[in-house]
């Protein structure tokens, strides 16, 4: 530390943040550790199992792939800023009523990276469900009611009872 | 399918009802708390320094450059830690049985018995500094010879895990008939396979974590574990250190399947550590650290005959086990393949069952409880052979089950290996089974999908298992040997407000229970589950419990809560007979109130008896102790037994081998449904976890004992895109074991599945010659599995 921190400036869950970080940060410790975001997490070494997903000027990212000064100048929404208890996002109520989590632990990172589907395609089929989601890994459910809940909330959203 | 709770005396039953979950809101916003999301004041860093050797003396460790770096507080090697009380502890200890157990301690002491074994740790206060100072801490190594192959590590001058126990046998172990040759011999047919079931990894996605704070003479423990009270147990005894100065504590744990069930040396050590700095210690294990050396799951292989007569009864089952241990007994290693042999019966009435095992050391990580334990080995075993034997009779593979089936008229029903199970109706899940699939329309589909370069295949699986760990009597040291009694604890208080506080000594990674246990105490209190609140994970806050596993929440654990739940109703309805001029027995729960039969109007709100029995115990009847709280210590009869008919059709491409599962059906039986969505989602997740195994898991190493599936890049758990929607429906048999009539769920579905997708493939890979192979079912494997027939044949 000390000598190699570099000034990052970002906007995260619509708040403008200025930190200082060891030029070899990573967003996710960025998120995690100086901002204190612990519901976005760390599941592999190698992106592969996409716990750290949240999302970078409107597009998913896992978070432990990029060095937080790459996200300099960016907006970041992680889990926290997608909705919180009493004002949920359609995703989030869906996973809670169809069941999409277990141990929760993959669970913010999927539902970032099936908000992210859901804003390219509104009315996925079951199969674009399942490869969009191909980047997120989840031990506990088997994907089956992770896929129902996406399918859920795809349609929730498309017929507006959801804001 | 019936989802009416059976207490009349309730009304708006929660259980039977797919409730969602109580424990979603703070998992679906970010706001749950795992063990790295805890911080502390003054924390460190902890990095462990590990072996690149699968077998090796250390010669020399220098730590001066990693002590040299700025911000780095401590390095420690195994020679620091002389005081400890002992090396890190193996459950097991039958009486009459030799079992050969090497020193496993928390830092290597002189040697390193397997790729990732731990040489030192690093004290950092930063995460990022805590891995650099681990790589500048440098061990010289002399390589020694590694074992590897379990099947000629018995032979004379394979080179030796531990030289030092002069043979790399662990244990031998039998269970079962005595006379399995002699009926083997008088058996019209036999089939005999070798059978492998390959190493897994439990990988949870939340890897390992541990956060100890030693403070004035006391320890915080903050684990992902399964086990608090297991591992308070052994912290205490291995420090020094009285129990009661710990507090180990479970926060959220994202996900076990086992892998969380143990006493780590990482947890010793960030306890140890932190005694010696006064400072709190962290630790998070990286996913390469999680597939190195957290203990992994199956890696058996067994040679299985089954006998019969030529109409297809089958007369006789041995199956000649050996067990890879790795390289270190841990909690319950030698204990895994045993606890397959209890279910070797299988659905089936054999007359005579035998399982022989012998436990070998390698120079690999030691395996232990992954999702089933033992028993999805045994059922991949039975239910692999049984359609051998029916390929070799000529039979249709479900007439030789239902033929073999034990009737459900004789349970409960005791099998050849001495073990009683509960209740079953095995033909009753087939035949629920047959009604989602036909499999004569998958036998019409092959011809058609054979010309566009698909072989269809359909496999079944019908399969029992053992489970709600345990009865003391049968599983602890007058019996099996495990040393320690396996019940469970419960209390139940209702508070002056007459909300429900319910603690279990139970530790679930995941599951739900938060909401099913909640649904079991609503009812029989006649309030809202959301006004449940269940305590777990904690030894700080109840009493001693035993943790999550073996599928014992709710048939060990749950059944405790509804006894103290029992116990408090039973209080109640004296408070209210008393108040009210009635008698206990007349005392009903109806509409959230506890009533006297025939007179509604004559009636308390639990809020008013709590009230009652805290701020005006004088009106309690004569001699009753004041407040609404009761235990419970309850330890089971028996084991209970899930079951169930599986089916999986899959699809291979000729061309390439890469196999697909495009339908699974699943029928399962776990008695009266507690909460219908939770149980399907632990169906789904024990499948997926079985097709992992079967298509696309395997834990490799090369035959110098390194590790060549480090990573999620190498280990390849499903995806979404590799897996089908699973079809799930349920028969109901209640279990007279416990008073809800309950058995477990969570590994049921790993337990069934593997042999109905290996059954599947190898009914795809008829057509090709091939007519039997091994897990796992990789592409290249099946490729060469289907030019190895064709070679043959030409």
């Amino acid at each position: 530390m000390g000598d190699s921190t570099v000034p990052v400036e970002l906007t995260v869950n619509g708040q403008r943040r200025s930190v200082e970080v060891e030029a070899r940060t990573l967003l996710v410790h960025l998120l995690r550790d100086e901002l204190g975001l612990t519901g976005t997490h760390v599941g592999c070494d190698t992106g592969n199992c996409g716990a750290c997903t949240v999302h970078v000027d409107g597009e998913s990212c896992k978070s432990c792939t990029v060095l937080a000064v790459q996200a300099s100048g960016t907006e970041v929404v992680t889990i926290e800023g997608l909705g919180q208890e009493g004002n949920l996002h359609p995703l989030q109520e869906a996973f809670w009523n169809n069941h999409g989590l277990q141990c929760g632990y993959c669970t913010p990172g999927m539902i970032m990276a099936a908000a992210d589907l859901l804003e390219r395609n509104a009315s996925p089929t079951e199969e674009e469900i399942r490869t969009g989601l191909e980047g997120n890994l989840c031990r506990c459910t088997g994907y089956h009611n992770i896929v129902k809940s996406v399918a859920d909330a795809a349609e929730k959203m498309r017929d507006g009872v959801s804001a | 399918m019936s989802t009416v709770a059976k207490d009349d005396r309730t009304q708006k039953a929660s259980v039977g009802t797919s409730l969602r979950r109580k424990e979603d809101p703070r998992l679906i916003t970010g706001r749950a708390t795992y063990v790295d999301d805890l911080d502390a004041h003054g924390l460190l860093h902890a990095a462990i320094v590990r072996s690149p050797e699968a077998h090796a003396k250390i010669v020399s460790i220098d730590t001066s450059a990693a002590l040299e770096r700025d911000d780095v507080v401590a390095v420690y090697t195994g020679a620091d830690m002389a005081d400890l009380g002992g090396p890190l502890p193996c459950a097991w200890a039958p009486e009459g049985i030799e079992v050969n157990n090497p020193p496993h301690w928390p830092l290597a002491k002189g040697t390193v018995k397997h790729v990732g074994d731990p040489v030192a740790i690093v004290l950092c206060e930063d995460r990022y500094t805590a891995v650099d100072a681990a790589e500048d801490v440098f061990v010289e190594y002399e390589p020694l010879p590694v074992c590897m192959d379990i099947e000629t590590a018995l032979d004379e001058g394979a080179p030796l895990a531990h030289p030092e126990l002069g043979t790399n046998k662990s244990h031998d172990w039998g269970l079962g008939g005595e006379d399995i040759e002699e009926a083997l011999a008088n058996s019209e047919v036999v089939v005999e396979r070798r059978i492998v079931n390959h190493r897994i990894s439990g990988a949870p996605i939340e890897p390992r974590g541990v956060l100890a704070d030693y403070r004035a003479g006391s320890l915080t423990l903050h684990s992902s574990t399964q086990v608090p009270h297991f591992v308070r147990l052994f912290t205490a005894l291995l420090l020094g250190m009285s129990e009661e100065r710990i507090r180990v504590i479970a926060p959220e744990v994202g996900g076990g399947f086992g892998a969380k069930l143990q006493m780590t040396g990482e947890e010793l050590l960030c306890a140890w550590v932190s005694k010696q700095l006064a400072r709190p210690v962290k630790w998070i294990e990286t996913r390469s650290e999680h597939m190195a050396v957290c203990h992994h799951g199956r890696d058996q292989i067994a040679t299985v005959r089954m006998g019969a007569t030529r109409d297809g009864k089958i007369t006789a089952l041995h199956a000649r086990i050996i067990g890879d241990m790795g390289a270190y007994l841990m909690l319950l290693t030698p204990t895994i393949p045993a606890l397959g042999a209890f279910v070797m019966n299988g659905v089936y009435d054999i007359p005579v069952v035998r399982t022989d095992i012998t436990g070998v050391f390698t120079n690999r990580c030691a395996t232990d409880a992954i999702r089933g334990a033992g028993r999805p080995e045994a059922t991949h075993m039975i239910e692999v052979t049984i359609d051998q034997l029916a390929a070799e009779l000529g039979m249709d593979r479900l007439e030789l089950r239902r033929k073999n089936f034990i009737p459900k008229e004789n349970f409960p029903a005791e099998t050849a290996v001495g073990i009683v199970y509960d209740s079953g109706d095995y033909a009753g899940a087939l035949d629920k089974l047959l009604e989602h699939i036909d499999p004569a329309q998958v036998e019409a589909e092959k011809a058609a999908l054979r010309e566009k370069g698909i072989l269809r295949g359909i496999g079944f699986s019908t399969y029992t298992e053992i489970c709600g760990l345990a009865p003391s009597r049968i599983t602890g040291p007058a019996g099996f040997g495990l040393q320690t009694g396996l019940w469970e604890s419960a209390i139940v208080r209702v508070t002056v407000t007459g909300a429900v506080t319910v603690y279990t000594g139970t530790s679930p990674p995941g599951q739900g229970h938060e909401t099913t246990m909640a649904q079991i105490v609503a009812d029989k209190l006649g309030v809202d589950p959301q006004n449940v609140e269940i305590l777990h994970g904690d030894t700080g806050t109840g009493a001693m419990g035993l943790g999550t596993y073996g599928s014992r929440s709710t048939a060990v654990g749950t059944e405790s809560i509804a006894r103290a739940t029992d116990k408090v109703v039973r209080k109640i309805r004296e408070i209210v007979a008393h108040t009210l001029e009635a008698s206990p027995d007349d005392i009903d729960v109806m509409d959230g109130k506890f009533v006297v039969r025939g007179s509604p109007d004559k009636a308390m709100a639990l809020a008013d008896v709590a009230g009652m029995a805290h701020v005006r115990p004088e009106l309690l009847p004569e001699g009753m102790e004041p407040a609404l709280e009761e235990t419970s210590f309850y330890d089971p009869q028996n084991f209970v037994f899930p079951f169930g008919a599986h089916a999986c059709v899959i699809d291979i491409e000729e061309a390439t081998g890469k196999a697909k599962v495009v339908r699974y059906v699943a029928v399962d039986d776990c008695g009266p449904a507690i909460n219908p969505m939770l149980i399907d989602g632990q169906v789904h997740g024990g499948i997926a976890q079985a097709i992992g195994q079967a298509l696309y898991e395997h834990v490799a190493y090369d035959e110098d004992g390194q590790l060549v599936t480090g990573t999620f890049v190498d280990y390849a758990l499903p995806t979404a895109a590799e897996l089908p929607m699973f079809e799930t429906d349920r028969t109901e048999t209640p279990s007279p074991v416990n008073t809800l009539g309950v058995k477990g769920i969570g590994e049921a579905g790993t337990i069934a599945a593997t042999p109905a997708v290996l059954n599947a493939v190898i009914d795809a890979l008829r057509p090709t010659g091939v007519t039997f192979m091994d897990m796992p079912l990789f592409p290249e494997a099946i490729w060469r599995a289907m030019t190895d027939a064709k070679g043959g044949a030409a």
